[in-house]
């Protein structure tokens, strides 16, 4: 297959389709980072997560409609208080979803996963009434659009690196709000003897509810990214939200590096073997492969060993 | 009647009598052959949530990927079906004759090797039973045997739904895409789209169904039934008294996928096409609502727990499109949070004393999952204790 | 290790037996015999590998260096039911039976016979079970609650439900993590009585804490002291050793 190419023909491609894969990566360390909080973390497995990704996109969209109605003028940076919001909206929602739903079933992970995948068939259908079905995009400011030539024939697009750069700040992020601060230390606190945790004061309740809003409100900021590359319909969580899972358990469920691995990975996989393949067997081929890995591996691609 | 005894209690005898009732008499008196036929596609779903009955209520083991079995039972018995219409007659205005038109459509010029043995009943016959079990044996010994279990192992199972829906709709020469596999019109010649055909048809997939029942109900009441209750309970004690509990759990998970195909063979046959869209992470899931609605527990209740669901689907998405989906969620949440024991559970706790103090029972044993055969052999007659 | 030399009388021998969590050395290169017809008593502190030496022995937990040898037999390469079949039984801390089923299901699900998926398919409850459930649920003081849910037992009947789940197995070699723990002071009496009465015909390792129900059962003490043998002996000689007390009363 690689015959009907020349050499620079093919650098190209592997530089563009690397380009390609890498916002698809953004994504999917977004979308990613937020599920592997919540199921590292809480051992809750969030069937919703797509739908809480498509509501930062519809907040996003709102937002850009409404901007672009009555303030023109702040047309340009309205993207990023539209970031903001989105990820309010999502972590209340996170946080009412863990009162009303989720605490009543830590102990219970697999009706967990059955009871939120109730919640994103009644968010999709709220989208489908509240937006109508049909798909709809943001429009961006100009200073978004367009591409830098690299080459003669490579050339990036600008709103792609946004992207990119703005996955780097919130993985970051997270990192120092897992890692380094109060908040993180007991989550993981919380994590490893929930009993412990609170004899010594820790308000076990109030850290599972944020933890779990953390990681729905990421899965908002990562629907903001969404609108950037493509548009936005009730039902377009669905289509990431088995990607990502496997992403997190490849990764090894408590790793955040090995989320960000397999988020390349799997990304870089995909979007290479696209070009060569039809898209569906490209993926057929990177989710067998996963499939594959993890049933030989299946603690994931970065975990402790630990004491049972 | 003794041996009858020893695996079925009054109250479950019972049971079975009132399925057989209501497949045989009450429904195909109440309905029209349109509306039957319609519940006998309903009730090719329950075996699905039968096995899910055995692997999730009693094993703990939750597979997403039923679905995925369902399709293999449903697609062997079209690739047959679809071979028998595609005689060179019939299709002589191809550019090839003699294969199935989608292969045509998608310029393919002779039959692909793996279609060639599905010109015999038989073999498809045999596949039907024997490609699932394989899959899922695979599948199954090599996460049961590495210990995968729980969300990892239903997260694999869902992503394996995906992978094979994405499979068959992206080879649309091979597997007709994401129409599947349509047109489908005798079997040995007996043309299965008439009235009659539908009747008998429905029939024998309501005395299938009976088979099924009576099947499980000699693995649940066998040490083994009691064996999967123990390892979902405590795994370790099991294995720690001598059991290789990863066989058990492949036994049932490789059980369950037969019944899925059995289910998915007896749906083609009834509503003569098999797509895609019964394969996927969607149907797999909703298959496990069934099972829910029924009674995780209860083999009986998967029967009326698949039947009202799908009886429910209809209704609401023909009247109020809007709403079905809604519900279809909340069933989901209030399955879990409200009614973890389904509609047996409902039976169970308001019904069942009523109709124990009816059949001249002693009110002893109301609960046929858990009440244990044992009270026929000890001497001691120590009452259950009061709930 | 060489494994082709060192076979011995022993019904069970430690050796070298080293087992790593990242780096950590819960048990370090130890070294433990059992007698047949013993009882073997562990005692140490808190994170003293106790647990984790049992868990080895039973195959739960896989050894980083060295070997167990059962009858002069490697357990270490053996799977948990294939060290089972060799005839060790362990009992768990926090009582592990099966609640939902009755204390009759409980010990017949643990009589071995039929242990495959096709021999659970087919077994049959005949008379030897029958007569074997009964008489090992009288040994275990359990005789009039054959049909109780199990999850209806109170604690201490559930310690003695899992001895007797274990006992029905006939091993060679039992193992008990914390019999008595929870237990009240009758209960514990009647454990005593009941282990001393079992331990005819198969030897028992014992992990406890509590040194009033040690000193009543146990004819050798192995004092574990992170990861290693820090003494060894009777009751008495054990109770006098420097280190020993050094440990239990110096910090």
């Amino acid at each position: 297959m690689f015959a009907d190419y020349t050499w620079t023909e093919l650098g190209s491609i592997f530089a563009m389709q690397g380009f390609a894969g890498l916002i698809l990566f953004s994504v999917f360390v977004l979308m990613a980072l937020g599920l592997a909080i919540i199921f590292g973390q809480m051992g809750v497995i969030n069937m919703a997560h797509g739908e809480f990704m498509i509501l930062g996109a519809y907040v996003t969209y709102l937002c850009s409609n409404l901007v672009e109605a009555y303030a023109p003028s702040l047309f340009g940076v309205y993207f990023f208080f539209a970031m903001a919001l989105a990820f309010l909206a999502a972590g209340a929602l996170g946080a009412l979803v863990e009162w009303s739903l989720i605490r009543h079933l830590y102990k219970r992970p697999l009706d967990t996963l059955l009871a939120t995948w109730g919640l994103s068939l009644i968010l999709q259908q709220a989208y489908r009434s509240i937006f109508g079905a049909r798909e709809v995009g943001v429009s961006l400011p100009n200073w978004l659009l367009g591409s830098v030539p690299l080459t003669d024939i490579i050339e990036i697009p600008i709103n792609g690196i946004f992207v990119m750069v703005l996955t780097f700040v919130i993985a970051i992020g997270v990192y120092f709000i897992l890692f380094r601060s109060r908040m993180g230390m007991q989550t993981r606190a919380v994590v490893q003897n929930r009993v412990m945790a609170g004899a010594v004061g820790i308000n076990t309740e109030k850290v599972d509810r944020h933890t779990f809003a953390l990681g729905c409100g990421i899965a908002g900021i990562a629907g903001s990214a969404f609108t950037m590359i493509g548009s936005t319909g009730p039902t377009a969580g669905q289509l990431y939200i088995v990607d990502t899972f496997l992403i997190v358990v490849f990764g090894g469920a408590a790793s955040l590096i090995g989320t960000i691995a397999s988020s390349f990975a799997i990304s870089q996989a995909q979007s290479t073997m696209e070009f060569f393949l039809s898209g569906s067997m490209a993926k057929v081929l990177t989710l067998l492969t996963v499939v594959g890995i993890l049933m030989l591996r299946p603690e994931g691609l970065f975990s402790l060993k630990i004491r049972r | 009647m003794t041996s009858l005894k020893s695996f079925m209690s009054r109250q479950e005898l019972l049971g079975l009598l009132v399925i057989a009732a209501v497949l045989f008499v009450v429904m195909p008196l109440a309905m029209d052959i349109f509306r039957l036929n319609l519940f006998g596609k309903y009730l090719t779903y329950a075996f699905v949530a039968i096995g899910l009955v055995l692997c999730w209520g009693k094993g703990g083991i939750l597979s997403l990927g039923q679905g995925v079995f369902f399709g293999l039972g449903g697609y062997c018995m079209a690739m047959y079906l679809k071979l028998e219409a595609s005689t060179p007659e019939a299709t002589a205005i191809q550019s090839t004759p003699g294969i199935p038109d989608f292969m045509d459509w998608n310029q393919i010029t002779a039959l692909p090797w793996f279609w060639e043995p599905f010109n015999s009943l038989t073999f498809t016959l045999l596949a039907i039973i024997v490609v699932p079990a394989v899959f899922a044996f695979i599948i199954g010994a090599a996460m049961f045997k590495r210990r995968v279990g729980g969300v990892y192992f239903a997260i694999i199972t869902q992503a394996i739904a995906a992978i094979l829906t994405i499979l068959i709709i992206g080879q649309q020469g091979y597997t007709g895409g994401v129409n599947g596999i349509t047109d489908l019109r005798t079997l040995k010649g007996w043309d299965i789209r008439t009235d009659e055909a539908k009747y008998i048809l429905y029939y024998v997939n309501g005395a299938l169904l009976i088979g099924v029942l009576v099947l499980c109900q000699i693995v649940l009441k066998s040490k083994l039934g009691r064996l999967l209750v123990a390892v979902r309970d405590q795994e370790d004690r099991v294995r720690f008294s001598g059991y290789d509990v990863s066989n058990i759990k492949i036994f049932v998970f490789c059980f369950a996928a037969v019944l899925s195909a059995i289910g998915g063979a007896m749906f083609t046959l009834q509503v003569g096409f098999m797509s895609p869209s019964f394969v996927g992470i969607v149907p797999s899931i909703e298959m496990v609502i069934f099972c829910a609605v029924g009674g995780r527990l209860s083999i009986f209740g998967a029967v009326y727990g698949t039947l009202l669901v799908n009886w429910a689907k209809t209704t609401f998405s023909e009247t109020f499109p809007e709403l079905w989906l809604f519900g279809l969620g909340a069933l989901f949440i209030a399955v879990v949070l409200v009614f973890p024991n389904g509609l047996s559970g409902l039976y169970q706790s308001y019904l069942a004393p009523l109709v124990d103090r009816f059949m001249g029972g002693k009110g002893r044993g109301s609960d046929p999952d858990t009440s244990p055969p044992a009270a026929d052999l000890t001497a001691a007659p120590s009452a259950k204790p009061a709930e | 290790m060489n494994t082709l030399s060192n076979n011995t009388d022993f019904l069970l021998s430690i050796e070298n037996l080293t087992v790593s969590f990242d780096g950590f050395k819960a048990v370090n290169d130890l070294n433990l015999y059992v007698d047949e017809n013993e009882i073997h008593v562990i005692i140490g502190p808190n994170g003293a590998g106790k647990t984790t030496v049992l868990d080895l022995i039973c195959g739960r937990t896989k050894a980083t260096d060295g070997s167990i040898k059962f009858r002069n037999k490697e357990l270490t390469a053996l799977r948990e039911h294939e060290i089972v079949r060799e005839g060790v039984g362990r009992k768990f801390q926090n009582p592990s039976i099966y609640e939902d089923l009755t204390v009759f299901e409980n010990l017949e699900l643990s009589f071995p016979r039929g242990r495959s998926v096709w021999g659970a398919l087919t077994f049959q409850r005949d008379a030897e079970v029958e007569t074997r459930v009964r008489e090992i649920a009288e040994m275990v003081f359990l005789d009039a609650l054959l049909d109780k849910q199990a999850a209806l037992l109170s604690h201490g009947q559930k310690q003695w439900l899992e001895i007797g789940m274990l006992l029905i197995q006939d091993p060679e070699l039992l193992m008990l993590d914390e019999p008595v723990a929870g237990m009240s002071v009758s209960e514990r009496k009647q454990t005593a009585k009941l282990l001393n009465e079992i331990t005819k015909g198969r030897s028992v390792m014992v992990v406890e804490h509590d040194m009033k129900f040690v000193e009543d059962i146990a004819h050798r003490v192995t004092v574990l002291h992170q990861g290693k043998i820090l003494s060894e002996g009777s009751m008495a000689t054990v109770q006098a050793d420097p280190k020993v007390i050094d440990v239990y009363l110096g910090h």
